[in-house]
């Protein structure tokens, strides 16, 4: 955590306790929030909207070791050069960084179904966006709980 | 150099899809931990990992530090042709590897 | 808050719950029967990296020991494969049989000093370092070659005190928790402690890979990362009590078969 959000935290929280009218703002080491999150989204969506639906995420409800967590990603669509997955982002709430990472397909694929193993540094929610090459955007998320976090853990 | 695990079925039918798994050695160390002294451990991880089939790009894939280490992926790719399937790992501190493997298509 | 504290925190609170005044405690061995491997107690997913070797970054150990096997090392310029040909012939059931007593050393040593003895009598080379990259990669390539073989460690009248010391250790009531191995690994291991299940705590699969670590470690590793939990004073690397406690695992986990290399969470 750097000094400055130190300091900060430190001084909201005192002044809170003298009764100061301070909105108290979640002071986080550069973790990503619900913000950063949506920030990220935004990025690779632009102002397209994101339906639910054609995704289906999948990731252990209860994590046993937050450093490497099975997550797996399928996108119903027949791959065709007319109607295909043209890529896959997942994002992620409380990690330092939102991304967790993107993958381009094509109709090569020949169906769209990937499986990696992520990092998770907390409880939280992750999300799967798919890219379709008509331009439109597909979502699914899994909230996940995880007790032995990955990243914010130094090693012993 | 890492070592690398490819599995790829060494045979298949024209039009049947494939599925690939691969697996390669590599601490993929976040750049967020810290060591004993307080000090960073600066991020070292793989950033970007590409198949291709016969020179046609099938699978490709931008990684960040929230990819475990030991990044391992699975996914599928239609066998057109015999040849080669070729994989490529490239990231920071200039990490490069290539692995091939051939597949014979009937 | 680390792991180790939240588990320090959780330990303590069990350990307070447990109301025996006795110094050692007469836990209930679990009926040979109903002893189960760590695998058992892991997720879907976490089994699924085990059992394909392509999926299993412990693979890569192996293959690094495969390749360490045949290489001439020392003064003597000799390979493992010099003296030991194949390993999946000379080395099969090797492992299981480990901790073996040592005549030259009078009590018995673990596959890691085994290595390391070869190393420094036959091959005149450096002892290779406990828990570098080497010695895990030699050790998972000589214990993958049991795999599927049943545990069979001796308990005869060389051995006998050795185990003895290391069934001590297991039970004895130690630390500042006063807390013994037995209370959650004989007694509890149907529970949970900071949501993960407690297993039975049978080394079957040494060295393995494990998430926590992002990396393959020994039993003697995992081992003392419990005992520190425990807050209990931390016996060093390759130390004899250490050494004992493996003999009495092995011996309480015979016949079930050897997983290397293992995954576990």
């Amino acid at each position: 955590m750097d000094q400055k959000a130190t300091r900060r935290a430190f001084l909201i929280g005192a002044t809170s306790l003298a009764g100061g009218l301070i909105t108290v703002l979640p002071v986080t080491d550069a973790r990503a929030t619900p913000a950063t999150m949506q920030a990220a989204i935004k990025k690779v969506i632009g102002s397209a909207a994101l339906r639910k639906g054609k995704v289906t995420l999948h990731l252990p409800p209860l994590v046993e070791n937050g450093n490497s967590v099975a997550m797996d990603i399928a996108v119903d669509s027949p791959m065709t050069a007319n109607n295909h997955v043209r890529a896959i982002h997942v994002f992620n709430e409380k990690n330092p960084q939102s991304n967790v990472v993107s993958i381009r397909l094509g109709p090569p694929a020949g169906q769209a179904k990937i499986a990696t193993r992520v990092r998770l540094a907390d409880s939280q929610r992750i999300m799967a966006i798919a890219e379709m090459n008509d331009g439109t955007f597909w979502s699914d998320e899994v909230d996940v709980i995880v007790t032995i976090a990955a990243c914010l853990e130094d090693p012993v | 150099m890492a070592r690398a695990l490819i599995n790829v079925p060494p045979k298949a039918k024209k039009g049947e899809i494939i599925t690939i798994k691969t697996l390669i050695s590599h601490e993929m160390e976040t750049g967020y931990r810290h060591d004993n002294v307080g000090k960073a451990i600066p991020r070292n991880i793989i950033t970007e990992f590409v198949c291709t089939y016969n020179g046609l790009e099938v699978f490709r894939a931008e990684l960040f530090p929230a990819i475990a280490a030991n990044p391992f992926f699975t996914f599928n790719t239609v066998a057109t042709a015999s040849g080669t399937i070729e994989f490529k790992w490239t990231g920071d501190n200039e990490f490069s590897q290539t692995e091939s493997v051939n597949i014979t298509v009937e | 808050m680390t792991p180790s504290e939240r588990c320090i925190l959780v330990v303590g609170a069990l350990a307070c719950a447990i109301a025996s005044t006795l110094l050692i405690v007469r836990a209930a061995e679990i009926p040979l029967n109903e002893r189960k491997s760590g695998y058992e107690f892991m997720g879907r997913d976490s089994r699924a990296m085990q059992d394909d070797d392509t999926a299993n970054p412990g693979t890569f150990s192996v293959l690094d020991g495969e390749a360490l096997w045949k290489r001439k090392v020392g003064t003597a310029g000799k390979s493992c494969a010099d003296c030991h040909g194949e390993a999946s012939e000379s080395m099969k059931g090797v492992a299981a049989r480990y901790p073996a007593f040592n005549a030259a050393r009078g009590r018995p040593v673990n596959l890691d000093q085994q290595i390391n003895i070869c190393r420094a009598e036959r091959q005149q080379a450096t002892p290779l370092p406990l828990e570098g990259k080497d010695l895990l990669a030699l050790n998972a390539y000589v214990a993958r070659q049991s795999r599927g073989m049943p545990i069979n460690v001796t308990i005869d009248e060389r051995t006998r005190p050795f185990f003895e010391a290391g069934r001590a250790t297991f039970y004895r009531r130690q630390g500042q928790l006063n807390f013994a191995c037995a209370q959650c690994h004989d007694d509890n291991w149907k529970e949970k402690l900071a949501g993960s299940p407690i297993t039975q705590a049978h080394p079957t699969g040494y060295p393995l890979y494990r998430l926590e670590w992002q990396s393959v470690g020994s039993l003697q590793r995992r081992l003392r990362n419990c005992i520190s939990g425990m807050r209990v004073d931390n016996y060093p690397p390759g130390a004899p009590e250490l050494v004992d406690l493996e003999l009495f695992l092995m011996w309480r986990a015979r016949g079930m078969p050897i997983e290397t290399p293992a995954v576990r969470p």
